[in-house]
């Protein structure tokens, strides 16, 4: 009776299309309040302190805090040559203060990473500015050292003014800023970041071929052998999978060092002499030994999964074809096993890249990575400012591999055991 | 893998040599696990085979670095066995019930933001742990929760929910939704239906995600060690400082330990998964 302009009505006299919007909506909010929790949680406790890490690794407020009158009267200064009476004065008020409350140790060390030589002079500058008279503090502050009437000193102090500065990213990558504000590297033999950065990619990257080159054959056997001894052979790569990680580190140790059954099998087939053992730990090798044992099982879980999906037919068509077998793999198989490939060497790569505990075990001097660098600079040096620098830089390399990883096989993809 | 009759010779000699490769390949990913036990049965203190193990004399074989471990004077291993269980098992049912609803919902085809959210969830796995470390632990001294349990809970709880994340929703996507409509249509209130008819079913998933949060934790060095005070000490930590400063035959014999313990979740999470196939009606 109704005709077609009107519009379908449900029972409660509601037009349909709002009822439905309605439970769509309810819907959305039901799904989501399930998701809430745990998404709260892990945003409080985890993504909000690595936005507190990236306040931290730009946060210089600490000087600014400390000068707060002497930065207010540099203000005018032009930096070119020796600052006015009024900036003397101004440094001379805010480190009596900092004297009261026993804080000048701490300008001196921040301000020694701007200059060396802040040192000496601000435990001179303290002593003898108890026996200061009022009014021309330039002329008495400049008397307690040279290095106070040397302008190079007093740009450093200026520099330090703002309370946000990029100093440490530049550390990280060896750079800084010099005096004319110049983005400059440091001399060579003290590049000890880009030696790191460029040894922990180096790592990577062979820890992941050498991964591949190993995982790609035993991959395809696990994948074509009868499930009953392919099952079998599983263990061999599920059992290490689940075992601890300090564990077969700790095996690795065992193996590897000079007395060790590695070096007591090489003696033994003659390859080197008993007396000439050569170091295989504590050094890259162990890195790479290691690592690669234990990164190998991630990187044949997913070739595997995808070899599983290949129909050994199509390698017998490629044959009947008349491709040869290594014709009918190369052409057939191999392109097909390539997403198995891109998300085993990714998954590889990205753990790779931010691995700690095996190359501080295993790697020696010349075998650790950024991480290790990470972890010194939080425990021992306390610089926990560069430590969260160098951190999100490590972070932004892997998220940047990580949206490659997203974009070639989807994070819904990844496979666990 | 038999060959067919008709292959030619120097396709026959290359399998064999794809064969012996693999097998290379398998015994480098199994036997480095298999030096520890030994060596965790020697009489001696050093941590090479001696000449007595060689020949297998029982004279060179001895327990004695398991009693150390279980009596051993002043020994960490019995407070961080402790602290380990404690720390694991309660973030394995933080994570387990966190990650499982949070799954639910994901997996509703009602839910927005799915791909965001997704990859919120999952960032703690993706993250390198040197990071979430520094991060975590910069929210525990904020929060006053360093060097307490439960800040380590907390952090492991972190850690662990992807996998229960991914392992869970893995399951849902098998999942037959008009068996839950039925049981509405039948009167079942939503919580009724989760308990009786949901939960039943994404079990196997479930429990696999836990085992992955518990062995996480159980196995977790690098965010404990910024964490940890005196106290909290695991079992990771004091391999980690026995294998830093000097590594002792009980070190073996803890390790010969947790070589069983993963053998045991192996074997679980394995038959599970089985089970899980054969619910869901993958047959293969």
């Amino acid at each position: 009776m109704s005709s077609e302009t009107q519009k379908i009505l449900t029972t409660d006299g509601i037009p349909l299309e709002v009822s439905l919007k309605k439970a769509e909506r309810r819907n959305k909010i039901k799904a989501f309040l399930l998701v809430a929790p745990l998404l709260f949680f892990i945003i409080i406790t985890y993504v909000f302190p690595i936005g507190d890490m990236l306040m931290r690794s730009v946060d210089d407020k600490m000087v600014t805090e400390m000068l707060p009158k002497t930065f207010k009267a540099m203000e005018k200064w032009d930096g070119k040559e020796l600052p006015e009476e009024e900036v003397f004065a101004a440094f001379h008020s805010d480190f009596i203060k900092l004297v009261e409350e026993k804080r000048e140790g701490k300008l001196s060390t921040q301000l020694n990473y701007t200059k060396n030589g802040f040192k000496s002079i601000i435990k001179k500058l303290r002593r003898k500015s108890k026996s200061f008279e009022e009014g021309n503090y330039k002329e008495q502050i400049m008397a307690v050292h040279k290095r106070w009437a040397n302008v190079e000193y007093w740009q450093a102090i200026k520099r330090r003014a703002p309370a946000y500065t990029g100093q440490k990213y530049l550390k990280g990558m060896d750079m800084f800023k010099n005096e004319n504000g110049e983005i400059v590297s440091v001399p060579e033999d003290r590049r000890i970041h880009r030696v790191l950065w460029l040894r922990t990619l180096e790592i990577a990257f062979f820890v992941t071929v050498f991964c591949f080159l190993m995982a790609y054959p035993i991959a395809h056997l696990l994948a074509t052998l009868p499930m009953k001894y392919s099952n079998l052979l599983m263990i061999c790569v599920l059992l290490p999978f689940w075992t601890s990680l300090l564990v077969r580190t700790a095996s690795w140790m065992i193996l590897l060092q000079q007395q060790g059954l590695v070096n007591d099998f090489f003696v033994g087939i003659g390859l080197v002499a008993d007396d000439n053992r050569p170091e295989m730990m504590f050094n890259k090798t162990g890195s790479y030994v290691a690592m690669t044992q234990i990164l190998l099982p991630f990187m044949v879980l997913p070739l595997y999964s995808v070899m599983k999906t290949i129909s050994p037919s199509l390698m017998r068509a490629g044959k009947s074809l008349g491709g040869t077998p290594f014709v009918a793999f190369w052409k057939v198989y191999f392109p097909l096993t390539i997403p198995g490939i891109g998300a085993g060497c990714l998954l590889v790569f990205i753990l790779a890249i931010g691995y700690y505990i095996t190359p501080a075990l295993v790697g020696g001097a010349s075998g650790t990575l950024i991480s290790n660098q990470i972890a010194f600079h939080m425990k021992s040096t306390l610089d926990w400012s560069f430590a969260s620098a160098m951190g999100l830089m490590l972070l932004t390399g892997v998220l940047a591999i990580y949206w490659v990883y997203n974009k070639l096989v989807g994070i819904d993809n990844i496979k666990l055991g | 893998m038999a060959l067919p009759k008709y292959t030619e010779p120097h396709y026959r000699i290359w399998h064999y040599v794809y064969l012996t490769i693999c097998a290379a390949v398998f015994f480098f990913l199994i036997a480095p696990l298999f030096v520890i036990f030994p060596l965790s049965f020697n009489a001696e203190e050093f941590l090479v085979f001696s000449d007595g193990m060689k020949r297998l004399d029982p004279d060179a074989f001895s327990l004695r670095w398991y009693k150390d471990m279980i009596y051993g004077t002043k020994n960490p291993w019995g407070l961080a066995t402790k602290n380990s269980f404690i720390i694991a098992i309660f973030a394995t049912i933080g994570s387990v019930i966190l990650g499982t609803v949070a799954a639910l919902g994901l997996s509703s085809r009602h839910m927005p933001y799915k791909g965001l959210i997704m990859a919120v969830l999952i960032s703690p796995m993706i993250v390198p742990l040197i990071i979430s470390g520094v991060a975590i632990f910069f929210f525990m001294a904020k929060a006053g929760l360093a060097a307490t349990h439960l800040g380590i809970i907390l952090a492991h709880i972190i850690l662990g929910t992807p996998f229960v994340v991914i392992t869970v929703t893995a399951t849902l996507s098998g999942f037959d939704h008009s068996v839950t409509r039925a049981a509405a249509s039948l009167g079942s209130n939503p919580v009724n239906t989760f308990m009786k008819i949901t939960l039943p079913l994404i079990l196997p998933g479930v429990i696999s995600g836990g085992l992955f949060a518990f062995v996480t934790s159980f196995d977790e060095v690098v965010v404990v060690l910024f964490l940890a005070g005196l106290e909290n000490t695991t079992i990771p930590i004091q391999m980690w400082t026995g294998l830093r400063e000097q590594l002792s035959p009980t070190i073996l014999a803890v390790a010969t330990c947790l070589i069983i313990l993963s053998t045991l979740i192996l074997v679980t999470a394995e038959l599970l998964r089985r089970r899980s196939e054969r619910l869901r009606g993958i047959n293969r």
